[in-house]
């Protein structure tokens, strides 16, 4: 729970999920939290190239995120930092997303985390059990009534 | 002064710890324990437990209370509830992003066929 996982089955060989990925065309076509446009892309992926995306919300806000490449293995996997330009937040945070060939297409894990030190992100993924699931939910019960789908 | 992130960071920190975990969740079924009674299930020192208190404490996600000889240990919701704040606007952008993403790609899956047959 330090850390946000999604899992994505999707109808497509994972070269072409990868470059959608990695490429501006690509992602100027789904970046963003709504339907709002992207303004700008720029992706050099290779270790140590970095991205950069601007996009505007529908509310009009506009926002820009940029990171570094860090681990790059076409079609397999994609780890960068992340970073909120000009925003408080100025932390990095890390982004990673495995692509694993299914029988459909691409099997996509992706996962974000605060937490930026590998030795730690290790001791987290191996400690993980379920007594804390539980935490989390009564956590979430408590805050608005909100929501918190892992899938 | 400890600024919002700050704080986010110590949180996230404390919560990595399997042992911190479990003390949080079973705080979260009794609603405050002694000391000794949250060091019983674990196989290491009193010490050690108190240490991991120390962080949880440092980290807003406890409080200590003491009553004679006894030291209760109870949950302090506010910390974790920022943390899961910070997960769930990540949630929001990215769950969505990858919905777009996988229709992009499975146009271009389509697309890619067409040309293959």
């Amino acid at each position: 729970m330090t850390s946000l996982t999604l899992v994505r089955r999707i109808a497509a060989r994972p070269s072409i999920v990868f470059d959608a990925l990695t490429t501006p065309e690509g992602i100027a076509c789904w970046w963003g939290p709504d339907g709002g446009p992207v303004l700008l892309a720029e992706t050099d992926p290779r270790v140590g190239g970095r991205f950069r995306v601007r996009f505007r919300m529908l509310d009009g806000s506009e926002h820009e995120s940029s990171g570094e490449y860090l681990e790059v293995v076409r079609p397999k996997r994609l780890a960068m930092s992340w970073r909120w330009e000009g925003g408080e937040d100025a932390r990095e945070s890390r982004v990673e997303i495995d692509l694993r060939p299914i029988a459909e297409g691409t099997e996509l894990t992706f996962t974000h985390s605060r937490l930026r030190d590998e030795e730690t992100r290790r001791r987290h993924e191996q400690g993980w059990n379920g007594s804390l699931d539980k935490l989390e939910r009564h956590f979430l019960a408590l805050s608005n009534g909100g929501r918190h789908d892992q899938a | 002064m400890v600024n919002h992130y700050e704080r986010l960071d110590r949180t996230f920190a404390a919560l990595v710890d399997p042992t911190r975990r479990a003390i949080l969740a079973r705080l979260e079924r009794e609603d405050g324990a002694s000391v000794s009674a949250l060091a019983k299930p674990f196989a290491i020192k009193l010490p050690a437990v108190m240490k991991h208190l120390d962080v949880l404490d440092d980290a807003g996600l406890i409080t200590r209370s003491k009553a004679g000889r006894t030291v209760t240990v109870r949950l302090s919701p506010e910390p974790m509830r920022e943390a899961m704040d910070w997960l769930r606007r990540y949630e929001r952008f990215w769950s969505a992003s990858l919905d777009r993403l996988a229709a992009y790609a499975e146009r271009k899956e389509a697309e890619a066929r067409k040309r293959d047959r």
